[in-house]
């Protein structure tokens, strides 16, 4: 079939309309409206680029949660890299990094200034550069979240099995499961559904999310990223929440699995282990990284290069943290559309293209 | 000559110089205002008629890609400004930057296509320039091309007569163009691979020469696609745009790259359509006149502009609304 357009069809988007606008008017009266948290940056952008706050009732509160893995990667992480390409390492780096702002500078800067930073759509890139330029030192910027984590790791293990010394990677994955927990401990934020991301569940599998729909009660969508997707899903949770259930939904079953993808997982657990993790605006959360095991430590730009990725500094007025916790809207943030745009974007939630604040400048401005 | 290849003496003015412009450029471009290489094109300027002069310079990468050549684009790029400035296109110039290194199979290749998108287009290259420089110093190759047309008559456009009500239409499915080089760039192989929509508008153009008074703006959206040239109409403007997703022409090959990518169609390059925006009632006759070329099949009305200040606004197929944003900085690929 025609994944495209089968999945953004007015018609059927009218639909599932009106069955949410009619469960919306069943719920019990409350004092608040029902939040519900789009963890992935990826929904956040189809969220706002389909209008979908536009259509749905006022008693539903989207909330963009931490789930674009540039916006919660420290500003001390760009220092690193940013020091590396100074020094005549080839950065290899997604696109959506080139702009974040480190302490004091991006890599779109020391780009200009003759540092080597490449943009690639795919990790491959970094390895195919390290095996046509074996005098280069190569480093792949490792950021995002599972379902980044498998194929960055595919390289290490491609590298090693091709005699490829010259490569390694710069990390900083995060996992999505753990940041969910720290978000439903914090009292400040009250979540009463997860719209769960589509292709991190591919990797980890719906059966990841058991433990917030059982223990916390809150019911759990795996949706696509389709506008029919999000909506059918926001119709999903509207179901669970008016028939006073909690549990997981995989909606998304064209892709995702109860389990998972084992091969995915066993690659990563083969060279990966967890660690704690520092989230930009959010703070050190226990176990919500991964890093290299210790066996594999010559691929490992910070034990390669004799780095350490510290805290960095950021603007204090950035709201970006309570931005992604979904304490506050972009609008909220004083320096929103004035001192901070996508041109000059102070912090990450502005400049990667899947961050909240660029979603609501973008689109709903 | 023996050469497979561009080297730096053949742009040092000697013998080589004079092989390379005789065997690449005389050969293909000798007839006409070129014979004898005079200094300057001499050209027959009709009387009463004002021209429309235009320049614009090439720097894709690859040089080669799905669907057309750095050659063809410089030649419809700089007859669709023409064109959509309401002029017929009539003569080109031809610079070209050459990198040392450049096989001569490839720059042979490119000429042809510029001499025959040239043809196809009505337009005579009567002046040129070849320069060469060292491995590293450009990407394989550059194309300056400039453009002298002559102004239709009847065609009085500019943004400030565009008005509340007006309609908003384009020649076909937009952004083929940018994500055919993006794709090919980044090596992506998709089952419906999409290819440039790199072609000409003038005929276009002409074809609705008699509908002319009542057309208010026409454009071609080259970088930054739909969503830059439609928020230049409304900018400092009393008007805005409001557009219908579901009314808007994708190619099925460019969605899916789009798609993979993380990029909003809106703001990609295409290098063979325009955007016309008119009184209401020439949507129809400008549609019927443009679905006869080949390159107007596509071709569709995509909103109407309102009373909104400032403001291009999208009615998505959820039927929410949202702003069509300026794009800004580089396309960076995202990343997941």
């Amino acid at each position: 079939m025609n994944y495209i357009e089968g999945f953004r069809n007015p018609e059927a988007a009218r639909g599932i309309r009106s069955r949410v606008e009619a469960l919306a008017a069943g719920l019990p009266a409350r004092d608040r409206p029902v939040n519900i948290m789009e963890v992935c940056g990826s929904h956040t952008m189809a969220i706002a680029r389909y209008g979908i706050r536009d259509v749905l009732p006022g008693t539903i509160n989207l909330i963009s949660g931490p789930g674009c893995p540039v916006c919660v990667t420290p500003a001390g992480y760009l220092d690193a890299a940013i020091a590396l390409a100074d020094r005549g390492v080839t950065v290899v780096s997604f696109g959506d990094m080139i702009q974040v702002p480190g302490s004091s500078g991006t890599l779109a800067a020391s780009r200009s200034r003759g540092g080597r930073i490449e943009v690639g759509y795919s990790p491959m890139r970094a390895l195919e550069l390290a095996e046509t330029h074996p005098d280069r030192e190569v480093v792949f910027l490792a950021v995002g979240f599972e379902t980044t984590t498998a194929p960055v790791v595919s390289i290490v293990d491609l590298a090693i099995r091709r005699g490829v010394k010259n490569l390694s990677l710069l990390t900083a994955f995060k996992r999505v499961p753990p940041a969910l927990t720290a978000l439903l401990a914090d009292p400040d934020i009250r979540i009463d559904a997860f719209l769960c991301p589509a292709h991190v569940s591919a990797i980890i599998g719906a059966d990841a999310y058991r433990p917030f729909a059982e223990r916390y009660k809150v019911p759990c969508v795996i949706a696509g990223f389709e506008p029919l997707d999000i909506l059918y899903g926001i119709q999903g949770i509207l179901e669970q929440i008016t028939q006073g259930q909690s549990g997981v939904v995989n909606q998304y079953a064209r892709v995702v699995t109860a389990g998972g993808n084992r091969h995915a997982q066993a690659l990563m657990d083969h060279y990966l282990e967890p660690a704690d993790a520092v989230w930009r605006g959010i703070g050190m959360i226990p176990a919500s990284g991964l890093r290299l095991r210790p066996e594999y430590s010559a691929y490992d730009a910070e034990h390669k290069f004799g780095i350490r990725v510290e805290a960095g500094h950021e603007n204090p007025a950035c709201a970006c943290g309570d931005v992604l916790k979904g304490k506050q809207r972009p609008p909220d943030c004083r320096l929103f559309g004035s001192a901070c745009s996508p041109e000059h974007p102070v912090g990450p939630c502005m400049v990667s293209s899947e961050g909240t604040c660029a979603a609501y400048f973008k689109y709903l401005r | 000559m023996s050469e497979t290849t561009i080297q730096l003496g053949h742009g040092g003015g000697g013998l080589l110089s004079r092989d390379l412009i005789h065997r690449e450029i005389m050969s293909r471009f000798g007839e006409g205002a070129l014979k004898g290489l005079p200094d300057g094109a001499t050209l027959p300027v009709p009387a009463c008629r004002d021209l429309v002069f235009t320049t614009d310079s090439y720097v894709v990468q690859p040089l080669e890609f799905p669907g057309g050549t750095i050659g063809d684009l410089a030649v419809h790029g700089t007859v669709n400004d023409l064109a959509v400035c309401g002029a017929v296109p009539r003569w080109l110039s031809l610079a070209l930057i050459l990198e040392e290194g450049l096989p001569f199979a490839t720059l042979g290749r490119i000429l042809d296509a510029v001499r025959t998108a040239a043809a196809d287009c009505g337009v005579a290259v009567v002046t040129g320039d070849t320069k060469v420089v060292g491995r590293g110093q450009c990407d394989g190759m550059y194309i300056n091309t400039s453009g002298i047309g002559e102004k239709m008559a009847g065609f009085e456009l500019g943004v400030d007569r565009v008005r509340p009500g007006d309609v908003v239409l384009v020649s076909g499915p937009v952004g083929d163009h940018g994500m055919a080089v993006l794709a090919a760039r980044e090596g992506i192989r998709i089952t419906h691979g999409v290819s440039s929509d790199t072609a000409p508008v003038h005929r276009l153009v002409q074809s609705i020469g008699d509908l002319a008074p009542q057309v208010r703006f026409m454009r071609d959206p080259t970088r930054g696609g739909l969503a830059a040239v439609l928020n230049e109409v409304v900018e400092d403007q009393a008007v805005g745009i409001l557009l219908d997703e579901a009314a808007l022409p994708f190619s099925i090959g460019a969605k899916a790259a789009a798609e993979m990518l993380g990029i909003d169609l809106l703001q990609v390059a295409s290098e063979g359509r325009m955007i016309l925006i008119g009184a209401p009632d020439i949507s129809r006759p400008v549609l019927q006149a443009w679905r006869r070329f080949p390159e107007g099949h596509g071709a569709a009305q995509i909103g109407v502009v309102t009373e909104t200040p400032g403001r291009v606004v999208l009615q998505t197929v959820t039927g929410g609304r949202r702003l069509v944003d300026v794009p800004r900085g580089e396309l960076l690929p995202r990343i997941c």
